[in-house]
């Protein structure tokens, strides 16, 4: 049996990390907190509309998994996208600018919060599909792999796409033919108002990989060193050609699915735990006082930093001007 | 710095909600995250978050306070140390009066069917009840539950499957209420596999029941569009007509607001191609009701294509305890002599609202409604081009393999020396749907657009 259970161990009792990527990691995770927190109020205001997913809660996914990743790395997701962005380096004015629907957005406006791409950040999307970007992530490792590189890609998707069928034709496929891909599912315990438990009777996701012969394990989503440590090992795996891998990450969303998402099927108690008890960015703030590794003083300076860096972004999203109506019939055809 | 916290959009239509609740009240002090009211949107009641910590200074807008505008300032949040003085002077903003009008229409009303006294000649103006019957008013989504729900009563072999229809209520709130009366044997919440819950639905209709299996919304039917068309559409004649899906599948087609190219997509040209199928797309209330009843009895796969920005329209249904509205048989909106614009669904509106304005230009328009795509009325279409000599049809899917382009096929085949004018297919643009709002308003078909289409073909 190829897959085997995880031993993360707590944040804590990892010594080697150094107080620059600590700081590193909490200032890209306040980044994607602040960053949401004016999506949503932009919403508000009417200057975002459509759907718009917000990643408040699963900050320490993407950030830990970008930290084990190296330049020619790939990643593909779900319209819960900004997060992901932000993380691999994309620009903030152009993605708040997207969301507004304006010339200066990542897609000239045509995307919006659910369809952004970064070919120079190798983010491949944006994919409003449930699932969808599955089999297109094992792809992208496919044509990795064809072209000879040690390149990985990042395939991610939730615990309600992981009932799709296309996800195990996926599966099977990546492992017969060893795709350096790592499946990543970020289990935030719900898909809309569906929890895990009124979907599956076969909770530990990470698991059903074994029935392709994947190897993979479960990570503690919400301490940002446990995903970064159970990154760097699988993509050590895929490097190795001995892909895929599959981590089911446990993290949580604190906002509703989407704006619209009056969110009745939990209770509030129920966030407010999550958010005291196991919130990844206090937990590195406490982790950076504590080691003496800052000060309160240097905390507020980076606060500070990030939400200039934010109101910025939303000037930019609101200056920017709509994109010419020429627009409406250019990349058609290639 | 005192700032104003504006009441906000919490859904892609809201407008405007009523403050139902306010869970703070002055002087508190709040930090992002805390839900400082519940606000109805036209969906549901949503918690309202605080984005930025500080002091609620002032209370602007009273809770119970309906209709209040999106971005109106509800209170007033100061910062740390600031007092109440720096509230802005201004009186509190006045509650604007609850709109009487039932739901908006751009640009007019939509004229409710010619009254029996005016119908002239043709069966399609009739209404599909008897004269005299009482009306009510209802919106275009408690019209398709209620259909429902009634068919669910007469016939237990019916149920309701799909993601979030059951302890959510439905995702766009069309099986509101549906769990508590018909119980989690009926109507039935799946997991997001479009292609094994549609798979599953024909297999339980070869079994004998008659399911009714709703898509989210019709983009994600294309993950199950296998079983939709091979499975469902197919197997009555590959079995020598031993065995059939009779079900329904149904959920929201088209454009909605803002939502991009993976979810904008109108459907109705693709299943329409399709022999095994049925293929509804109403327009009003009465009609959503009347045809879902029939689609439920149809013996056959029927698919059901509804409308987001529709579900909110109030019409006229008729007070009756069952009624039906047949299929292959269009209605009649508005007679006219001059042109015939045949439209359905959504498109309706901007047929309906084109209408209007050519009369104020003088030419008389008159307007059909297929409300079924397959069968198609086209007799009516036959007999109104024949009076008129003129025809635009009217949809919002792209042109190329359009409804429109079948419909003037038929023209040109069966009415070709009637025809004065050629027939022109008002679409959607032929591209991918953009997200940006200017860009989106040009993609859609607009109803200027159409009121030139018919200058064209009246030589104006
Ligand atoms: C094929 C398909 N079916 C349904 C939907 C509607 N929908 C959008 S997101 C979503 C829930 C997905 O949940 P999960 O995979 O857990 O991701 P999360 O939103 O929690 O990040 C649903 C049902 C869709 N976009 N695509
Ligand atoms: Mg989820």
């Amino acid at each position: 049996m190829a897959a085997r259970k995880a031993t993360s161990k707590p944040a804590a009792a990892k010594p080697n990390v150094s107080a620059e990527e600590l700081t590193a990691y909490y200032k890209d995770m306040l980044l994607i907190r602040r960053f949401e927190e004016k999506a949503g109020q932009l919403y508000g205001m009417g200057l975002i509309g459509g759907f718009c997913h917000l990643y408040i809660g699963q900050e320490a996914v993407v950030v830990g998994l970008e930290a084990a990743a190296k330049e020619g790395d790939k990643r593909i997701t779900s319209y819960r996208d900004h997060g992901h962005m932000l993380a691999c380096g994309m620009d903030p004015n152009g993605v708040m600018a997207e969301l507004t629907g304006r010339e200066g957005g990542y897609s000239k406006g045509k995307g919006g919060s659910m369809h952004m791409f970064s070919k120079e950040k190798h983010f491949y999307g944006g994919h409003g599909i449930v699932a969808a970007q599955v089999p297109l992530g094992a792809g992208l490792a496919f044509a990795d792999k064809y072209k000879g590189n040690d390149n990985v890609t990042f395939t991610y998707f939730g615990d309600g796409a992981a009932n799709q069928g296309q996800v195990y034709e996926a599966y099977n496929m990546a492992e017969l033919w060893n795709l350096p891909c790592v499946f990543v599912i970020e289990n935030n315990q719900y898909a809309m108002g569906t929890s895990t438990k009124r979907s599956t009777h076969s909770p530990s996701y990470w698991e059903r990989g074994a029935a392709y012969g994947i190897k993979g394990e479960e990570v503690d989503g919400m301490d940002v060193l446990a995903v970064k440590a159970a990154g760097e090992k699988a993509v050590e795996v895929c490097r190795a050609g001995k892909g895929p891998y599959i981590l089911e990450i446990k993290t949580y969303r604190y906002r509703g699915h989407s704006m619209s998402d009056p969110a009745k099927y939990r209770t509030r108690e129920e966030v407010q735990k999550m958010r005291d008890e196991r919130d990844p960015i206090e937990a590195v703030r406490s982790m950076l006082l504590t080691g003496k590794h800052a000060t309160e003083d240097d905390l507020k300076a980076i606060d500070k930093e990030i939400k200039e860096v934010v109101n910025a972004s939303a000037e930019f999203a609101k200056e920017s001007p709509e994109p010419a109506l020429d627009e409406l019939w250019t990349d058609i055809y290639a | 710095m005192a700032t104003e916290i504006l009441m906000p959009a919490l859904s892609p239509t809201m407008e405007e909600g009523t403050l139902a609740k306010w869970l703070v009240k002055e002087g508190d002090t709040v930090s992002s995250g805390d839900i400082m009211a519940e606000i109805e949107t036209d969906k549901a009641t949503m918690e309202f978050e605080a984005v930025d910590e500080g002091i609620i200074g002032k209370i602007l807008i009273a809770e119970g306070t309906e209709g209040v505008k999106v971005n109106t300032a509800i209170a007033v949040l100061l910062e740390e140390g600031e007092d109440a003085s720096a509230v802005p002077t201004s009186a509190p903003v006045e509650a604007p009066a609850p709109s009487e009008s039932p739901v908006e229409v751009a640009g007019g009303e939509i004229p409710w069917p010619l009254k029996p006294a005016e119908v002239a000649i043709a069966a399609t103006l009739e209404p599909d009840w008897p004269e005299g019957t009482a009306m009510k008013q209802q919106t275009v989504r408690e019209a398709l539950r209620d259909g429902m729900a009634e068919e669910m009563r007469r016939d237990d072999t019916v149920f309701l499957m799909g993601e979030e229809v059951a302890e959510y209520q439905g995702a766009y709130k069309i099986s509101q209420g549906m769990l508590d009366e018909f119980g989690d044997k009926r109507v039935i919440d799946t997991p997001i596999t479009e292609h094994g819950f549609a798979g599953i639905g024909v297999g339980a209709a070869f079994g004998g029941l008659r399911p009714i299996v709703e898509f989210m919304t019709f983009n994600f039917a294309m993950q199950a569009i296998d079983h939709i068309i091979n499975s469902a559409a197919k197997t009555l004649y590959m079995s020598g007509g031993q065995m059939g899906a009779p079900m329904v599948f149904r959920g929201p087609n088209g454009a909605a607001a803002r939502v991009g190219a993976q979810h904008s997509q109108d459907y109705a040209a693709w299943y329409m191609q399709v022999p095994g199928l049925k293929v509804v797309m109403p327009y009003s209330a009465s009609d959503a009701k009347g045809l879902m009843k029939t689609a439920i009895r149809d013996d056959n796969p029927v698919i059901f294509l509804e409308n987001e920005i529709l579900y909110g329209k109030t019409f006229d249904v008729p007070d009756l305890e069952d009624y039906t509205v047949p299929f292959g048989k269009a209605r009649i909106w508005r007679e006219g002599t001059d042109v015939t614009i045949v439209s359905f669904g959504i498109g309706m509106t901007y047929a309906l609202e084109a209408a209007d304005k050519l009369a104020e230009d003088g030419i008389s328009a008159e307007v059909i409604d297929l409300r079924t795509l397959r069968p198609m009325d086209t007799a009516s279409i036959i007999n109104s081009v024949m009076k008129t000599n003129r025809c635009v049809t009217v949809e919002e899917g792209w042109p190329q393999g359009s409804v429109g382009s079948y419909i003037s096929s038929v023209i040109m085949q069966e009415a070709f020396d009637y025809l004065d004018a050629p027939v022109i297919t008002c679409t959607g643009k032929d591209v991918p749907m953009p997200y940006a709002a200017n860009l989106e308003k040009h993609a859609l078909i607009t109803t200027d657009e159409v009121v030139a289409a018919v200058k064209q073909v009246t030589y104006r």
